[in-house]
């Protein structure tokens, strides 16, 4: 016999989230000025970005902002070569794309971005990267194009 | 008053990779009654019922109310549970709770998913964080092969390596019926595949399947009558990790290091790899099955390779792990971490037929999810 399925159909539903106070600055940094804020946890003074209000580990409120550099080095890192649905957009995420974490100078925890893969053999674990942002930058984390390797 | 806690009998339905002929309450309901089937009891024995899976799947948020005529939970206490890939871990420590609370003589357990109704990769990237995650995440594969690059980075570990898990785990599946890729495959077949995320291959990585399985957990009062040889509950832990991957230290899954030094604490094991018989790992994908090990601390940082290579952990060697072959064969994702439950408990009963390993009195099984955590559980023959 014939087994059917049904479709949900077409139709989406977006949702609206909130950015918060430290991650709005964080975005609006970037927009203006191209630069990178981190968070400092007053009690193990470790800096993180983006920044956020608690310290997991100290379950503490942090609020002192601090700057950091838009360059660090690459500690993790892979190119995505499936296709998949993306679902922010409900369209397939163009691949493929590199993906890695950045350990940005002046922080503690990584930051995650695309990588430029224009030369595969440049890109590796412990290669000093910097941010290359875009021209038109709009308040997210599209502002920055990639980061690319600086060796 | 705490009661001592044991599996009585789980059932499985045949994993694959769409079942077309059932609908969820119906893939639900083949579990339940072959878990009942198994313990003989009816539905009329149990006293609560705990049910889960990863809602973003399938897009139906209550399944504990749209699936109550499959559970059988009808005018019944029902509880659901979802905590991402560890659901079914997570439920298997709630039937657990549940129970030693001495509240619930006898809880069935229920883990499920019907993987082939949607993308899985994009399903889990709304597991993750709108504003910071989602634009470069993609899903599982993408966040492991991060893991697997680091640790190749670190421990010059290769493919090849990876492979020779991949190899056990598909060998081990031909010997349970109820798993979902029943093929051997080769190490050359493995690094032949297509990439997907690099280092991780398709081979290296779980298929997404469509199952569900239950499993009966019962007091001290009354285990002993439903089962011959009940699997006691001897501890479970779980540990939880940060809020962002970008937080996310790749240098081992400290989840599972923390959460089994506290599980070996508890249950008094102090060799773990001399001492328990059988490990069913939640082990989404093949580097997992070698980093992971020394996350366990069945060895040291780097040793796993040579561990697995030694055979001491393939069938018939000193701790076999995923004799059922685990979940690089099949993974039903919120009944994954349920059925590593279920085969455990099967090991210590000694109804594992095919996939027996011989003289198991300690058993244990983890479960692996979100943003890499863990959570664990150890059997025993003997009570507690």
């Amino acid at each position: 016999m014939e087994l059917l399925t049904k479709s949900s159909g077409e139709t989406e539903q977006p949702f609206r989230y909130s950015v918060g106070k430290w991650g709005s600055q964080f975005l609006q940094e970037l927009r203006d000025h191209k630069k990178f804020l981190g968070i400092r946890c007053p009690q193990c003074k470790k800096v993180y970005v983006p920044p956020r209000q608690v310290c997991g580990p100290c379950f503490q409120r942090m609020d002192e902002l601090v700057e950091i550099s838009d360059h660090g080095t690459l500690v993790a890192f892979t190119i995505i070569r499936f296709s998949f649905i993306d679902p922010e957009t409900g369209f397939t995420r163009p691949v493929p794309y590199g993906y890695g974490l950045i350990q940005l100078d002046g922080c503690d925890n990584t930051f995650q971005h695309f990588i430029n893969i224009e030369d595969e053999s440049k890109v590796k674990i412990g290669a000093r990267v910097r941010a290359v942002f875009n021209e038109k930058r709009k308040g997210n984390l599209l502002d920055i194009k990639y980061f690319e390797v600086t060796d | 008053m705490a009661k001592r806690v044991a599996v009585v009998g789980s059932g499985q339905t045949h994993h694959k990779s769409q079942r077309l002929d059932v609908n969820g309450v119906e893939l639900i309901h083949e579990a339940v009654s072959r878990a009942l089937e198994e313990t003989h009891l009816t539905r009329d024995d149990i006293d609560l019922i705990i049910i889960g899976n990863m809602d973003h799947f399938e897009g139906i948020n209550y399944v504990d109310m749209w699936s109550i005529d499959g559970s059988g939970g009808l005018m019944k206490p029902t509880i659901k549970l979802t905590t991402g890939g560890t659901t079914g871990s997570t439920l298997a420590i709630a039937g657990y709770h549940m129970v030693a609370s001495g509240l619930f003589n006898v809880a069935l357990v229920i883990g499920w998913e019907k993987n082939s109704e949607s993308d899985t990769t994009a399903a889990i990237n709304t597991a993750f964080d709108p504003v910071w995650d989602r634009l470069t995440f993609a899903g599982a594969i993408g966040g492991l092969a991060l893991e697997a690059s680091v640790y190749m980075h670190n421990y010059g570990v290769t493919e090849k390596d990876a492979a020779r898990v991949v190899v056990r785990d598909r060998k081990n599946a031909c010997g349970n019926p109820y798993a979902h890729l029943r093929k051997e495959v080769t190490i050359e077949e493995v690094l032949k595949s297509p990439m997907l995320c690099d280092p991780v291959k398709l081979l290296d990585m779980c298929p997404r399947s469509d199952g569900a399985c239950a499993v009966v957990f019962a007091s001290e009062e009354v285990a002993e009558k439903i089962a011959d040889t009940p699997a006691w509950i001897w501890g479970a832990t779980n540990r939880h990790l940060y809020t962002f991957i970008n937080d996310v230290d790749f240098h081992g899954l400290h989840s599972l290091k923390n959460a089994s030094r506290e599980l070996y604490q508890k249950c008094g094991i102090k060799e773990p790899l001399k001492e328990i018989d059988v490990i069913e790992l939640y082990q989404p994908y093949s580097f997992g099955g070698l980093l992971w090990l020394e996350s366990l601390g069945l060895c040291k940082d780097g040793e796993a390779p040579q561990l697995v290579w030694d055979g001491v952990t393939d069938m018939g060697g000193e701790l076999p792990i995923n004799p059922s072959g685990g979940v690089i064969p099949t993974n039903p994702i919120g009944a994954t971490g349920l059925i590593r439950c279920a085969e455990a408990a099967i090991q210590i009963m000694g109804k594992a037929e095919g996939h027996q390993v011989s003289d198991v009195n300690i058993a244990m099984s983890t479960g692996f999810g979100g943003c890499m955590w863990s959570d664990m559980l150890l059997y025993g023959k003997e009570k507690p």
